[in-house]
């Protein structure tokens, strides 16, 4: 205990102004440790009774605009090839040609050396004003990789200009107790997003929920997330099961609502995005996280820079769904891209 | 102490599983004299858009599956029906209104119609195909092959043996399919389930709905990713609607549609072919 007091932390603001000036691994500990705990079954009874609500058609179709907005159109393959990637952003563009009333999804969300061919393909639909392009880094999926080998990943994919950087945290660590190996890397990778503009791309942070096994650890690794400065909290990688549940995402969008709180509320407090990703497949489902977003943080985090989804699949039920409340007749995956 | 009878709740078969309906309504079954037989679920849009997903997802399993193997499975849900004719008998009587011999009568021929389509499953690809003449060296040879999913119609008179003369053809060729049960005698329609839900045919293969056949089948003809129409029950439907209109409404998606037919539908093989697509593949012969 004596050798971890000693250790300092990588100076991060938000971390900072909340524990204070001398950031060392011991006074992260006492904070996070310090959360008070999750009521699970309180989280799950919640989280149940939002996936109840009654959406009338009306509803219905605004929501089911909203989530495209809201899509990461992701493909996350060993097979992906460019020609994949070209196809993902020209559906990621026009989603459905058979009417292209649908609107355009936030971004695409693909392997780091996959963003070269997306970024082109994209052309001036990109941008810090369109499309973005997400590039998974810091060894996708697992994390286990030294940290410079990270750090390479993640200036690759930002140099290749990727706007939005996803990066997994070292659950092996988080796990083992090293709540501050696990902060560092991720001011460093956060460094690492910065582009030579002074700029900096958007860091998503991948908490990988399934692995955490509990709701106070997923507390606790939002909290570091958020404090070591990301900008956006995301569950999962979507090759672990299970990838994210609705009482998860709740929780997490808890702390977000904490933390804005916390930083001054509606006078400037911060907001941090929050990213479902994986086993979102169903536009019910996708409705019940807008429904527990609206009624946790509030509607105006249902905003691309706020609020997104991680999904491949997703976006072909939602637009099925779309024709059926167009047409009047129900459809079927013959009239939807295969993916 | 007299004891109080538990009657059966009749419920929708949809995906190998028995739903109630989505809508929560059910309504009652009466004999033809009006007296209480049961509840049984009055199927919305809704469940029969499940439906539809449901063989959907079965069809390539169902399609893929060996003409032999179909055969057998289909064979094997005569056999289990032979062993529940009682409960059929006692069914048929009771809902159609019709006497004890005319009710066993009825099950025989139902259970001979399984048989008879079941023997067609390795058969008729062979009759209905053709290795087609050609001036080249090389064979050109056409085959039917399952359509997709058909949504069916049932007779509303016969509760069994309509049903039955009418989903067992389409299964054949390895079709799925969603069928409108009789509206004022289902309780065979779901007994029958019971029956396919213990056989071999896997989940989704069959999927029986109960209900209005009015209300449903227009949803059923405008449904996209429904690719046939077996509209053999569809002769008398409420109001204004025909069958014609579910013609036109299926015209958009260029489902196949089969007109209706009064009396129980006659066992033939072109009740097979009807639900097929043909099939022409080239290949070269040997250079010798």
């Amino acid at each position: 205990m004596t050798i971890e007091q000693a250790i300092s932390l990588a100076p991060a603001e938000r971390a900072i102004q909340l524990i204070g000036g001398d950031l060392t691994e011991k006074s992260l500990r006492l904070h996070l440790e310090g959360l008070p705990g999750v009521d699970a079954v309180g989280l799950e009874a919640r989280a149940a009774s939002l996936g109840t609500r009654s959406i009338k058609t009306t509803s219905k179709a605004w929501a089911l605009d909203k989530i495209i907005e809201l899509i990461d159109l992701t493909t996350l393959e060993g097979s992906d090839t460019p020609g994949k990637v070209q196809s993902l952003v020209a559906k990621a563009m026009i989603p459905d040609p058979s009417d292209l009333s649908a609107p355009r999804v936030a971004a695409v969300c693909v392997y780091g050396d996959m963003v070269p061919y997306a970024v082109k393909a994209l052309g001036a639909a990109g941008g810090e004003a369109g499309i973005h392009v997400a590039a998974v880094a810091t060894a996708f999926p697992s994390g286990r990789a030294s940290l410079p080998v990270k750090i390479a990943d993640t200036r690759d994919a930002v140099s290749f200009g990727a706007d939005e950087i996803d990066m997994v945290i070292d659950r092996g660590a988080f796990l083992s107790g090293r709540y501050g190996l696990v902060f560092d890397q991720i001011v460093a990778v956060k460094e690492a997003c910065r582009r030579e503009d002074g700029s900096y791309a958007h860091l998503k942070v991948i908490l990988e929920t399934g692995e955490l096994t509990t709701y106070d650890n997923v507390r606790r690794a939002s909290w570091l997330a958020i404090l070591a400065g990301g900008d956006f909290i995301k569950t999962s990688t979507g090759k672990v099961a299970p990838a994210a549940t609705l009482p998860v995402t709740l929780l997490m969008l808890q702390v977000v609502n904490d933390w804005y709180r916390l930083t001054g509320g509606a006078s400037g407090g911060q907001r941090i995005g929050v990213k479902p990703a994986g086993g979102i497949r169903t536009s019910k489902d996708a409705i019940k996280y807008l429904v527990a977003v609206a009624e946790t943080v509030g509607e105006e985090w249902l905003q691309p820079h706020l609020f997104r989804f991680g999904a491949s699949s997703l976006l072909n039920d939602v637009l099925l769904q779309r024709q059926k409340l167009t047409s009047g007749h129900y459809s079927g995956p013959d009239y939807v891209t295969v993916d | 102490m007299t004891r109080l009878t538990v009657p059966k709740t009749y419920k929708l078969y949809i995906g190998g599983k028995f739903p109630r309906s989505e809508s929560g309504r059910v309504y009652q079954v009466t004999t033809p004299k009006g007296v209480f037989l049961a509840n049984a679920a009055q199927a919305s849009r809704k469940d029969a858009r499940d439906a539809v997903v449901a063989a959907r997802a079965a069809s390539t399993g169902w399609a893929g599956a060996t003409g032999y193997n179909r055969g057998q499975v289909l064979y094997r849900i005569a056999e289990l029906l032979e062993g529940r004719r009682a409960q059929f008998v006692e069914e048929l009587r009771l809902s159609e209104g019709v006497s004890e011999s005319a009710a066993q009568r009825q099950v025989d021929a139902a259970i001979d119609v399984w048989v008879w389509y079941a023997g067609w499953a390795d058969k008729y690809v062979q009759v209905a195909g053709n290795g087609n003449p050609v001036s080249g060296p090389y064979f050109n040879i056409s085959t039917p092959e399952a359509t997709g999913v058909v949504a069916i119609i049932a007779p509303q008179d016969s509760s069994l043996l309509g049903l039955v003369s009418v989903i067992a053809p389409a299964l054949v060729s390895g079709n799925t399919v969603v069928v409108v049960a009789s509206e004022r005698a289902p309780l065979a329609a779901i007994s029958l389930s019971e029956v396919l839900a213990t056989s071999d045919v896997p989940g989704g293969v069959i999927n029986v709905l109960t209900g209005s056949p009015a209300e449903i089948a227009p949803w059923l003809a405008s449904h996209a990713d429904v690719n046939a129409l077996d509209l053999s029950g569809a002769e008398v439907l409420a109001g204004d609607l025909t069958w014609v209109d579910l013609q036109i409404a299926g015209a958009e998606t260029l489902k196949r549609v089969r007109a209706p037919e009064s009396g129980v539908p006659v066992m033939s093989v072109e009740r097979i072919t009807f639900f097929t697509e043909t099939k022409t593949v080239w290949h070269t012969k040997g250079i010798i």
